[in-house]
C-alpha cells in the first residue's frame, strides 16, 4: 500500500481519537476503582513518615 | 566523600569504566585533531585521567560496611548533585545576566566571538535548564525514588554514571557553544557524539530508576515517581527521534539532520515542546508532589486528581508541539490540531497547580511564617499562570501578535523562574538539611532573603518582558493611512532599551537570590551536626527534618 500525505492524515484522524478516548476511559476506570482507594490512601500518606531507613 | 561507600571491587570497576571513557576521549582527539571533535576528545580524555587518578588514590581507603546497605539510603550521589545543581545555577544564570546585559549594551561582547550573543544564548539556556535543572531532577529523583519506595538505589555506581556523565555531556555543550558549534536546533544544540554519550546516560538512569522501583517496599508506586519516569522516558524518545543526523565524517564534530524541511521544523517543536513539557514540567511536578507536603506536613489534597492530571499531561502535551509553528509551512490542521490541544492541557494544568494549593489550604500560617513552602506556593501559582498564559498564546490570530516578540521570552521565564526554578529551591532547602542530618538550614533569614529576591526578580522580569513584547507585537503591525507599516524594525528595537535594562537588573537580583542560596546551603553542610543541635534546642518550632535524632520511631 502507499502511504502518502492523505492516508497519514486519515489514519491519524481516526486512530488518534480512538486510542485517547480509550486511554481516558482505562485511566478513569483506574483512578475510580473502588478497590483502589485503600492504596492511594496510604500512598499519599505514608510518604509523611519520619522514619528515614529503607 | 565519593568513594567511602564503594568497595574495593566497586573501585576498581568504576576505574575501568572511566578508562573506557578516556579510550573513546584519546579517539576522539585523534580522528578529531584540530576539528572541536578534537578538543572535546582531549577534554573527555583529561577528565577521565583525572578521575582514574582520583579513584587510584582512594584504591586503599576503608571499604564500607556491605551488610548494612540494604536498611540504608544511598544518598552521596545526591548530595553531589545538589552542589553541582547550584553551581550549574550561578553559572547559567550569570549567563542569563550576562546576554540580557549584552542587548541592552550590545559593546558587551567586547568584539570577541566566544563571548558574541549567538554563543553566550545557548550556553544560558544549556547552562540553567540542563546544567540547574536536570542535576536538580537527578538528585530529587534519586531521593524521592528511595523514600516513597522505601528501597535503596539499585546500583552502587549506576548512579555516579548518570550524575558525572550527564555532567559531562553539559560540559561539553556548553565549551562546544563558545567554540561555535551547534546543530541550530533550540535546546538540542549539541552535536552527535555529545548526543549519542547522553543515550549511553539516560538509558542507564532509566534502568536504574525501574530497578530501584522493582525493589520498592510499598504496594503502591508513588504519584511523585510516575512524573519522574514520564521525564525520563519521554526524554529519551525525544532525544533520539531529534537528533538522528548523520555526521560529516567520523573526524568531524558537524553533522546533518535526517530530517528536512517542514518535517524536520515539526519533529523540532515537537522535542522542543515536549522538552518544555517533560523536562521543565513532568520532573518538576514530581519534585512538588513529593517536597510540598512534606514541607506542609500534609497529605496531598486529592490522591486521584493528581493521577488524572498525570496522564492528561502526559497525553495531551504530545500533541500540542505545533503551536510553535503556527502561521508556517505545515499544514494547517496540524496547527489547529495543536492549538487544540494546547487549550484543552490548561484543564489537567490547573488541576495540578490547584492541588498543590489545595494541599495548603489549612496550613496557610505555615505559608506565612516558612520561606521554604512559600517558594513552593509561589511555584504553583506560577505554574498556575504560566500554564494559562501558554494556552492563551497557543491560540493562533494571538500568536500571531506574540510570535517573535518578548512576550514568549516573558512567557518562559515567568514559567523558568516562577515554576521551575522556585519549586527546585523549595525542594532543595526541604532536602539539605534532611540529606546532611541537620536540623534546618544554618539561617531561616537567608532564605526569607533568598525568597524575596527571586520573587521580586522574577516579577520585574517578566513584567518587563510582557510590557516590551506587546509594544514590541504592535509596533510591527501598526500601518499608516497609506498602508504602509508605521515603525521600521530599528524603531521598535529603541523602544526595547529600557525593559531590557530592566531585565538585566530583575535576573541580576534573582542570580543574587541563587547566591545567598548557596552559602547557605554551604553552611548547613559545613555546620557539625552536633552544634546545630544544641544551637536549636530552644527554638520552639523545630521544622521538619526527616530522619534526625529527634524522631523517637527510629
Ligand atoms: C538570572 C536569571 C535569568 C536571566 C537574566 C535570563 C536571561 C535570558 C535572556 C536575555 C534570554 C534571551 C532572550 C532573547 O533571545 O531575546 C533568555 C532566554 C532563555 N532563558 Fe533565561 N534568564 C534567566 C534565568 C533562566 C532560567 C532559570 C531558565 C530555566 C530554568 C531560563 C530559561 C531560558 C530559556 C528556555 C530561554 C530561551 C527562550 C526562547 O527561546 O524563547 N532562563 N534568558
Ligand atoms: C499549558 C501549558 C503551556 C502551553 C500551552 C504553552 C504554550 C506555549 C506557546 C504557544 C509558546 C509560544 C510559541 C511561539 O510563539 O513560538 C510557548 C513558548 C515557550 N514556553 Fe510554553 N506553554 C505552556 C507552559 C509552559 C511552561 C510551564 C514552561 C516552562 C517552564 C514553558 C516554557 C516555554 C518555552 C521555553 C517556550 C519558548 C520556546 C522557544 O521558542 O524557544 N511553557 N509556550
Amino acid at each position: 500500500m502507499d502511504i502518502d500525505h492523505a492516508t497519514a492524515v486519515a489514519f491519524s484522524k481516526s486512530w488518534g481519537l480512538f486510542y485517547l478516548i480509550a486511554l481516558s476511559i482505562g485511566v478513569l476506570i483506574y483512578t475510580f476503582r473502588p478497590s483502589n482507594k485503600k492504596r492511594f490512601d496510604r500512598a499519599k500518606k505514608t510518604i509523611l513518615d519520619k522514619e528515614d531507613r529503607p | 566523600m565519593m568513594v567511602s561507600q564503594l568497595t574495593r571491587g566497586e573501585r576498581q570497576g568504576s576505574i575501568l569504566i572511566a578508562a573506557a571513557v578516556a579510550l573513546c576521549g584519546l579517539a576522539l582527539a585523534i580522528a578529531g585533531r584540530n576539528d572541536p571533535l578534537g578538543v572535546h576528545g582531549a577534554f573527555v580524555l583529561v577528565g577521565s585521567v583525572a578521575l582514574i587518578a582520583f579513584l587510584l588514590s582512594r584504591l586503599d581507603s576503608p571499604e564500607p560496611d556491605v551488610s548494612r546497605r540494604p536498611s540504608e539510603y544511598y544518598d552521596d550521589p545526591i548530595k553531589v548533585g545538589i552542589a553541582l545543581s547550584m553551581i550549574w545555577a550561578v553559572f547559567g544564570m550569570f549567563v542569563g545576566v550576562w546576554v540580557a546585559a549584552e542587548l541592552a549594551w550590545p559593546s558587551l561582547n567586547f568584539n570577541t566571538a566566544w563571548l558574541s550573543f549567538g554563543r553566550l544564548r545557548p550556553a544560558h539556556t544549556t547552562g540553567v535548564i540542563f546544567g540547574f535543572g536536570g542535576n536538580a531532577l537527578i538528585a530529587t529523583s534519586f531521593h524521592v525514588v528511595q523514600r516513597t519506595s522505601r528501597a535503596r538505589l539499585a546500583g552502587q555506581i549506576s548512579p555516579w554514571f548518570v550524575l558525572l556523565g550527564y555532567n559531562l555531556f553539559c560540559f561539553l555543550a556548553v565549551t562546544g557553544y563558545l567554540m561555535g558549534l551547534t546543530q541550530s536546533k533550540e535546546y538540542a544544540e549539541p552535536e552527535w557524539y555529545a548526543d549519542l554519550w547522553l543515550v549511553v546516560v539516560w538509558v542507564t538512569y532509566f534502568v536504574l530508576y525501574l530497578r530501584t522501583i522493582a525493589r520498592r517496599k510499598e504496594p503502591h508506586i508513588y504519584v511523585a515517581n510516575w512524573y519522574f519516569m514520564a521525564f525520563i522516558v519521554v526524554v529519551a524518545i525525544l532525544h533520539i527521534v531529534n537528533n538522528l543526523a548523520i555526521p560529516v565524517s567520523l573526524g568531524h564534530a558537524w553533522s546533518y539532520p535526517i530530517w528536512s524541511g517542514v518535517q524536520d521544523a515539526m519533529v523540532q517543536w515537537w522535542y522542543g515542546h515536549n522538552a518544555v513539557a517533560f523536562f521543565l514540567t513532568a520532573g518538576f511536578l514530581g519534585m512538588m508532589y513529593y517536597y510540598l507536603p512534606k514541607r506542609a506536613e500534609r497529605p496531598i489534597f486529592s490522591y486521584r486528581l493528581s493521577i488524572l492530571s498525570f496522564w492528561g499531561i502526559t497525553f495531551f502535551y504530545m500533541w500540542a508541539g505545533s503551536h510553535h509553528l503556527h502561521y508556517t509551512a505545515l499544514p494547517h490542521w496540524v496547527q489547529t490540531l495543536g492549538m487544540t490541544f494546547s487549550i484543552m492541557l490548561l484543564v489537567p494544568s490547573w488541576a495540578s497547580a490547584g492541588n498543590a494549593i489545595l494541599t495548603l489550604n489549612g496550613a496557610w500560617h505555615k505559608v506565612r511564617d516558612d520561606a521554604t513552602l512559600r517558594f513552593m506556593f509561589v511555584a504553583a501559582v506560577f505554574y498556575g499562570l504560566s500554564t494559562f498564559e501558554g494556552s492563551f498564546l497557543a491560540i493562533r490570530p494571538v500568536n500571531s501578535l506574540s510570535h517573535y516578540t518578548d512576550w514568549t521570552v516573558g512567557h518562559v521565564h515567568a514559567g523558568a523562574l516562577g515554576w521551575v526554578a522556585l519549586i527546585t529551591f523549595g525542594s532543595i532547602y526541604t532536602l539539605v538539611p534532611s540529606l546532611w542530618k541537620r536540623e534546618r538550614m544554618y539561617s531561616a533569614a537567608l532564605v526569607e532573603v533568598h525568597f524575596w529576591l527571586a520573587l521580586i526578580g522574577t516579577l520585574i522580569y517578566v513584567f518587563a518582558m510582557w510590557n516590551s513584547g506587546i509594544v514590541q507585537g504592535l509596533m510591527w503591525r501598526t500601518y499608516t493611512e497609506s498602508g504602509t507599516l508605521a515603525y521600521s524594525f530599528l524603531d521598535s528595537l529603541v523602544a526595547m532599551y529600557p525593559y531590557y535594562i530592566a531585565r538585566t537588573l530583575g535576573g541580576f537580583l534573582f542570580l543574587l537570590g541563587a547566591i545567598v542560596g548557596c552559602y547557605n546551603i554551604w553552611m548547613t553542610v559545613r555546620a557539625s551536626p552536633a552544634a546545630a543541635e544544641t544551637a536549636l534546642k530552644d527554638l520552639p518550632d523545630a521544622r521538619w527534618a526527616e530522619g534526625t535524632a529527634t524522631t523517637p520511631a527510629e
